[in-house]
């Protein structure tokens, strides 16, 4: 399915493996700090990881990958146990990647041509990817994200990804608290605008949306 | 001029009020943040002032703020006749009125160590829990577990189900209160599992909270209620 074309394009290959950042734990800085890298990587990605291998040993998931284990753990919304682990393994090693040190800004080139069809501005789209990612109640995801030949904002709920609802994930900010608790406190707006002003990795995405063009259209 | 240095923005309230009611709407009742009935260092070290000050003053009054708001569009709403935006205001309702009733129900559930914070309860509720539960110890370990395994935000609540008689352990998801769970339910004691509650001492180690949260339980708090339910 193309679903399945989809999560396997996506390039995040977790398959129970924490896989470091890309960046060293301080590259960040100051607008993600040390700090949080070494909790929420090396705490909460990893106790992702870690619980993971040891859910799936001895049952029917063993041996699957990631991926799969995620489509099939998400049963239409009434989870299954293993999805929670599942799903935050994979969107923490798609979290990681979506940042690099210098990033942010705008975009250029075909993304930013994409951006500004299916938003009418990038700061539209700025605005609207700031508001879902201020808007997700309690903890979850907001996203960039593709499907249909149009480009999207999504939220999700706790470990709830798109790759689930049938859409190719091309940006993420992870607004669990655990996410910027230590930087930013309660103040969630203010982290979301370091994040897109300093932090996006535009080449991530752009690289991220070629993989879902060529995964939608050889399965046309 | 005397008059302008009078207009006080209590009164010019009342003066909104007193227009409103004159066009036939009634005013609508709206929520202040709770004081706390202790500093906010008292609960140290179980829980650090600077937790408490924050999840007071930017946490609580956030969710009054927005739940204020969302009364005055509901009440706006209503008064048009506006079905949609009635139905669609359910959520900001339900996320910011449940952060308010949560929290107003936390602040009174904790008490400093020298206020009695951490003593067991005495009375009918003492004995109620040693049989639903065996022991208080069976109550905390059973509480404890269920607020470290919930995924994401939310509570982990003692209730009171009137009907059946009985106490309950249950968790709800982000700000639903307890009565979400069952209409019956009298919640007794709610923790807070929200990060927020805990992650600038605790980080990620969850657990570790809900061993020393317990050390600042206000059983009596607990107690009074279940009485008054009860009788």
């Amino acid at each position: 399915s193309i679903i399945k074309e989809m999560a396997a394009s996506s390039a995040v290959t977790a398959d129970y493996v924490l896989k470091p950042p890309p960046y060293s734990l301080d590259a960040l800085e100051p607008f993600m700090s040390r700090q949080t890298l070494e909790f929420h990587w090396g705490k909460h990605h990893r106790a992702y990881v870690d619980n993971l291998k040891k859910q799936v040993l001895g049952s029917d998931l063993e041996g699957k990958t990631l991926d799969h284990i995620i489509l099939n753990t998400y049963n239409n919304g009434d989870l299954l146990p293993a999805f929670n682990n599942a799903a935050q393994a994979w969107n923490h090693e798609f979290f990681w990647e979506s940042m690099k040190p210098g990033g942010g800004g705008k975009p250029s080139g075909e993304l930013l041509a994409l951006l500004e069809r299916d938003f009418t501005s990038y700061e539209k789209f700025y605005d609207e990817f700031n508001a879902a990612a201020a808007t997700q109640f309690g903890a979850g995801w907001a996203w960039l994200a593709y499907a249909d030949n149009k480009l999207k904002v999504m939220k999700t709920p706790n470990a709830v990804n798109p790759l689930v609802l049938g859409s190719f994930p091309l940006l993420t900010i992870d607004v669990w608290e655990h996410a910027y608790y230590l930087d930013f406190q309660n103040r969630r707006p203010d982290y979301i605008k370091t994040f897109m002003n300093n932090l996006v990795s535009w080449e991530a995405v752009s690289s991220r949306l070629h993989a879902a063009k060529a995964a939608s259209s050889s399965s046309a | 001029m005397a008059i302008r240095s009078l207009a006080s923005r209590r009164t010019l309230t009342g003066l909104k009020e007193t227009s409103s009611r004159l066009l036939g709407l009634r005013s609508i009742q709206t929520f202040t943040l709770p004081d706390l009935p202790y500093d906010y260092s008292a609960l140290e070290p179980a829980i650090s002032g600077e937790i408490m000050q924050i999840h007071h003053q930017k946490h609580h009054q956030a969710y009054v703020t927005n739940y204020n708001n969302a009364l005055e569009q509901l009440d706006q709403a209503v008064n048009k006749g506006d079905a949609s935006a009635v139905v669609k205001l359910q959520s900001a309702i339900k996320f910011n009125g449940g952060g308010h009733v949560n929290h107003s129900i936390f602040w009174k559930n904790l008490a400093p160590v020298k206020e009695g914070g951490g003593e067991p309860p005495k009375g009918s509720l003492g004995g109620a829990i040693d049989t639903h539960f065996g022991s208080l110890e069976g109550l905390v370990k059973k509480m404890s577990a269920e607020g470290a395994a919930l995924q994401g935000s939310g509570w982990v609540w003692l209730g009171l189900d009137k009907e059946l008689k009985k106490l309950v352990v249950d968790t709800t998801a982000n700000q639903d209160p307890l009565v979400t769970k069952g209409g019956s339910l009298v919640p007794l004691v709610g923790i807070d599992v929200w990060e927020h509650a805990y992650y600038l001492q605790y980080k990620n180690v969850r657990p570790e909270y809900l061993k020393n949260v317990w050390k600042v339980i206000n059983w009596k708090y607990a107690s009074e209620v279940y009485e008054k339910e009860c009788k």
